[in-house]
């Protein structure tokens, strides 16, 4: 696999501890997620595939057998932070982007290719509402 | 050919004979015809009580109508038995039925007895058996103040109960000298007296009643002998039962010396063909007036039909039962006086309130009678010592006055053949015999052994043991939070606060494991919250989203704003400021449930400047996204209102303003009603006060939502500082104890005790936390700051809403559509998997339940 594209999206600060922030890029929105306790960080997809509500990066983080996770704000549905694989069975799997923080604190998030972006983009726009019309 | 069982009465002891004759050997050979003349299948008269505080008929009854069908038994209800034609052996019933029998069986029960007194017929005279008799009290108690019941025994004191839960004052009168006269001694009975008055309900003994009369005011005066007087708007008759015995002196059975259908010990009357079992029957000169005696006669009668050969044993009449509260038991020759034959040996305790009394044959030292008032814990060993006529100790008042023999080591202290369950005869060795044949819950121990289900007296008991069972099983019996932590919310809350932590990760490493999750982390917050009146805004990471952004998600990612109006008064003024507030950012408005209004559609980097408004405007953040005190709803009351009593109003602003933000395991939401009527709806809440010309009456732990439930009484007439106090109490005690996720509601279901204990621990202080509990509230109370104001003031907890770290604008993906001149959200909600239901935000309810499941 060839080398991600590396965007500089905030300062290590910019993230509370074990919370999670947001970063828009090229229209898709990618949550960041930082664990204090072992000083991982996480990059995952922002949208929760189960409502496609844009609302991940304000769910809150934890552990299920040792495994980082996030759950999500609406309904709580729980993902992997390292795989972005869904816990409960009903519900897709999250894309995850590879995050580093260099020496003097910035945070690097990698964008694997135009396609993946653009694949986001539309499930973002294209995503069904959910009422009747 | 089959044999046709006729059952005439189908109550506690009717239906209890059908099932065991269901479950005796052979018993395909019988058809059963029961014949009921009340208008529903056999209900737990036991508890007839609890209809009035939130049982409905159907939580009642004892088998549905199915269990007959499946049982294979022809149940007619609302169809008496007329007459019996003992030649032809056919029971002629209502509507024409002609029955005929092999066997019959008499359950006909007893009627309330109603001293013949001039008045007594008198509109607004009631008696206390069935549902219907309860139906007519609560609908006339609606529209009246004050009752009193005639007849200070064991079933008067529960029919006042019932009064005072009605929200009226409530009188005993008793002609004897003391309450229970059967039962109790005067020393008990007086202790008994003091308790109840202390609790609102007054008691008069020694009063002969010569007449009843009608008033001016359209209530009803008691003329006692010696020319004193009682006024009240309503009477309930409790004086005794009679037994239903005109079936059988119809067609000439022989009857008991004082009443009752005679019979033997195999419960054959003086017909071989005709059994009579329960209240109506009379063994040995005796009528049992309970129900336990009467389900071992279903016993011997249904054994005897089957033709085994079983026979009824004198019952004592040993009870142990709580009355308005109080505990209250009895145990054989209770009220035997001191004689050359008999001594006694009593602890009579004013400070604790306890009342007990042995007494013993001097000759062998054994029991013979007892007594117990305050404290029934020693109950089951004295019964086994009673029973057994062992000789006592020594110092037989070492029995009484320590009483940690039973009391201290509870489950494990009692032995193998000590009595629990006094209804159903079951012994410790029951239960443990049926745990090991698998039955591990509660309900299936119910179901195997039948204890707890006479007047369930020795669930918490049964618990213990069970429990105990479980453990030595290695059964994991706990309620752990969550994979991080293995205690309960109630024990991590005691750790919290005696340890004094004050962080998330301080209690995660001090007391937990692992990284912490969404489920232990709200749970800690809302604990460091309640102890430390800790706004959410301080460790934000921790709180779920809606404590996080001091605001519920909405569809698409908007919040709500709700700021708080206490009492749901509101001047013109601040009516205002919410409308610009809502014009200035373009937010759908919308009155909520709860007496305040809602704006809805706010972008999260929005809510800082939204709030900014509205504190400038004087007003604080309503905590509708929180696991804290929500609103307190008020009528008009007596202000303006023609029929308030009080002013609902001003105290529920009170009320409000005391609580407001108090974190707690689940949602608190309070109202104040101004006079019976109720228009505040405070029975549907966690706590709701309602105004009478007495005071106010405070009912706790009500609910709405899914599963309702009415508020009951805790106190009755209390002045503006009591009901604080015991809120206060009620509130900090149910804050330390409820499991995560618990309405109150749910919380008093599960307390062992239920209300009754509930109101030994706020009001009489059993527990001895009382000052400990209001100096909690008061600390809680005093460190209230509005969590809005603080984000508005402080730079870095604004930065908190941002929508993007490496952009300024908004959330581009969020948009609306118009609706009714409106926004609503277009944007997200995209559901694929749940079908929309009817809109608004209650579609999200049940995944709240599944949240509350995995705690
Ligand atoms: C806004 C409001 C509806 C309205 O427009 O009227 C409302 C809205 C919500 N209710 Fe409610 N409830 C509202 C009054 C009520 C009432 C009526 C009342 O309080 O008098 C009830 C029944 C009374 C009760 O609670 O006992 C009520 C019973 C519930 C329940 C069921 C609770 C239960 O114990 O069964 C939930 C679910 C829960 O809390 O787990 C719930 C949950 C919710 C949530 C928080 C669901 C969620 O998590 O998003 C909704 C938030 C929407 C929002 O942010 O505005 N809401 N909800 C009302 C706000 C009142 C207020 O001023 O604060
Ligand atoms: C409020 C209250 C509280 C109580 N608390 C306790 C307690 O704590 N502990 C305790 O041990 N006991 C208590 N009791 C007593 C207990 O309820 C009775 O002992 C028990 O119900 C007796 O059962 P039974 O089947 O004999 O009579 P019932 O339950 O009265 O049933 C008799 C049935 O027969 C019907 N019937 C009568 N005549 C006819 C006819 N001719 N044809 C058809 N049907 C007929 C009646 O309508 C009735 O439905 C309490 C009673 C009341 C009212
Ligand atoms: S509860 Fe009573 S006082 Fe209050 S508004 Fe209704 S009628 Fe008036
Ligand atoms: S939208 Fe994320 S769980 Fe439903």
């Amino acid at each position: 696999m060839s080398e991600p594209l590396w965007i500089a999206v905030c300062h290590r600060d910019d993230v509370i501890p074990d919370g999670g922030a947001c970063v828009f890029y090229e229209g898709i929105q990618i949550a960041v997620f930082r664990i204090a306790a072992r000083d991982e960080w996480y990059a995952v997809q922002n949208r929760c595939p189960h409502w496609n509500e844009q609302v991940l990066w304000r769910g809150m983080t934890g552990e299920r057998d040792g495994e980082p996770k996030v759950a999500c704000p609406m309904h709580k549905r729980t993902f992997s932070l390292r795989t972005g694989a869904a816990f409960a069975g009903d519900t897709p799997d999250l894309l995850t982007f590879p995050v580093r923080v260099v020496a003097d604190g910035r945070v690097f998030v990698g964008v694997p290719s135009a396609e993946v972006v653009a694949r986001e983009r539309t499930a973002a726009t294209h995503a069904p509402c959910g009422r009747a019309e | 050919m089959k044999q046709t069982v006729v059952v005439v009465g189908n109550g506690m002891v009717g239906q209890r004979f059908c099932a065991l004759l269901r479950e005796t050997r052979g018993c395909e050979r019988f058809r059963i015809v029961v014949l009921g003349e009340e208008p529903r299948p056999a209900y737990d008269r036991v508890h007839l009580t609890e209809y009035f505080s939130g049982k409905s008929a159907a939580d009642l009854e004892i088998a549905p109508r199915s269990w007959y069908r499946d049982q294979g038994i022809e149940l007619r209800v609302g169809t008496p038995a007329i007459a019996v034609d003992r030649g032809r052996r056919v029971v002629a019933a209502g509507g024409g039925l002609e029955v005929r029998y092999d066997h019959l069986v008499l359950a006909t029960g007893s009627a309330p007895f109603v001293p013949p007194l001039p008045g007594i017929d008198r509109r607004g005279v009631f008696v206390y058996r069935t549902i219907e008799d309860l139906d007519a009290i609560r609908d006339a108690a609606a529209s009246r103040q004050s009752a009193a019941v005639i007849g200070g025994g064991l079933l008067g004191l529960e029919a006042a109960k019932a009064l005072y839960d009605l929200g009226l004052s409530a009188h005993v009168v008793e002609a004897a000298p003391w309450l229970m006269p059967r039962q109790l001694d005067r020393d008990g009975a007086e202790l008994l007296a003091a308790k109840i008055r202390a609790l609102g309900v007054q008691v008069h003994t020694n009063k002969r009643t010569n007449e009843i009369i009608g008033t001016e005011s359209g209530g009803m005066r008691f003329c006692f002998d010696g020319g004193e007087s009682l006024d009240v708007d309503l009477i309930v008759v409790s004086a005794g039962i009679k037994p239903r015995q005109e079936l059988a002196a119809g067609c000439g059975l022989e009857l008991g010396p004082r009443g009752g259908i005679a019979v033997d010990a195999t419960m054959r009357t003086s017909d071989p063909t005709i059994f009579a079992i329960g209240e109506c029957a009379s063994h040995d000169g005796t009528v049992y007036g309970l129900v336990a005696p009467g389900f071992e006669m279903a016993d011997v009668a249904a054994a005897q039909i089957a033709g085994f050969d079983k026979s009824f044993r004198a019952g004592d009449l040993s009870t142990k039962l709580k009355l308005l509260g109080v505990e209250v038991a009895s145990i054989g020759e209770s009220t035997a006086p001191q004689t050359m034959e008999h001594t006694h040996v009593a602890v009579r305790d004013e400070v604790a309130g306890v009342y007990k009394k042995l007494i013993v044959r001097r000759e062998t030292r054994t029991l013979i009678g007892a007594v117990l008032v305050g404290d029934t814990s020693d109950y089951a060993n004295l019964l086994g010592l009673f029973r057994r006529a062992e000789p006592l100790p020594e110092r037989p008042l070492s029995l009484i006055v320590d009483g940690t023999a039973v009391r201290g080591g509870e489950g494990a202290e009692l032995t193998g053949d000590s009595l629990l369950c006094t209804c159903n005869n079951v012994t410790v060795d029951d239960v443990v015999t049926a745990v090991a044949g698998g039955a591990v819950t509660m309900p299936a121990i119910q179901a195997c052994t039948k204890a707890t289900t006479g007047c369930g007296g020795c669930g918490p008991q049964i618990k213990q043991v069970l429990e105990r069972e479980l453990q030595r099983a290695g059964v994991e019996v706990r309620k752990q939070i969550c994979e991080h932590f293995a205690l309960r919310r109630q024990e991590l809350f005691d750790l919290v606060r005696v340890r004094g932590f004050h962080t998330y990760s301080e209690v995660l490493t001090q007391c937990g494991r692992g990284g912490g999750c969404e489920v232990c982390k709200p749970v800690v917050a809302s604990i460091l919250a309640s102890i430390h009146a800790e706004p959410a805004s301080e460790q934000p990471v921790i709180q779920d989203t809606n404590d996080r952004f001091l605001a519920n998600i909405q569809r698409g990612g908007t919040y709500s704003v709700i700021p708080r109006i206490p009492g749901g008064e509101i001047t013109a003024e601040k009516l205002i400021a919410i409308g610009e507030v809502a014009r200035r950012y373009n937010l759908y408005v919308k009155i909520t449930g709860g007496q305040r209004i809602d704006m809805l559609g706010a972008r999260l980097d929005q809510l800082p400047d939204i709030w900014e408004d509205l504190v400038t405007a004087g007003f604080e953040s309503g905590h509708a996204y929180a696991k804290a005190m929500r609103t307190v709803k008020s009528c008009v009351g007596s202000t303006w209102c023609r029929y308030g009593v009080l002013d609902s109003v001003g105290f529920a602003i009170r009320v409000e303003e005391r609580y407001k933000g108090l974190r707690a395991p689940h949602k608190l939401k309070s109202a104040v009603s101004g006079c019976i009527r109720e228009c505040a709806e405070a029975r549907s809440k966690d706590f709701g006060i309602i105004a009478t010309s007495e005071g106010w009456n405070l009912y706790v732990c009500g609910n709405g939502g899914s599963k309702p439930r009415h508020a009951v009484l805790l106190a009755a007439g209390i002045d503006d500082e009591t009901c604080l106090r015991y809120i206060d109490r009620f509130l900090m005690f149910y804050i330390r104890t409820a499991d995560p996720l618990t309405r109150t509601a749910r919380w008093l279901e599960e307390l062992d005790g239920g209300i009754d204990y509930l109101r030994a621990v706020i009001i009489d202080d059993v527990l001895g936390i009382g000052a400990q509990l209001d100096a909690e509230m008061q600390a809680a109370v005093d460190g209230y700051r509005c969590e809005w104001a603080e984000v508005v003031n402080d730079p870095e907890k604004r930065s908190r809403f941002r929508a993007f770290v490496n952009a300024s604008e908004s959330d581009p993906s969020i948009a609306f559509a118009d609706e009714r001149g409106q926004i609503r959200p277009s944007s997200g909600g995209g559901a694929i998997s749940l079908p929309p239901v009817n809109g608004g935000p209650h579609e999200d309810a049940p995944v709240r339940f599944e949240e509350a499941r995995h705690v």
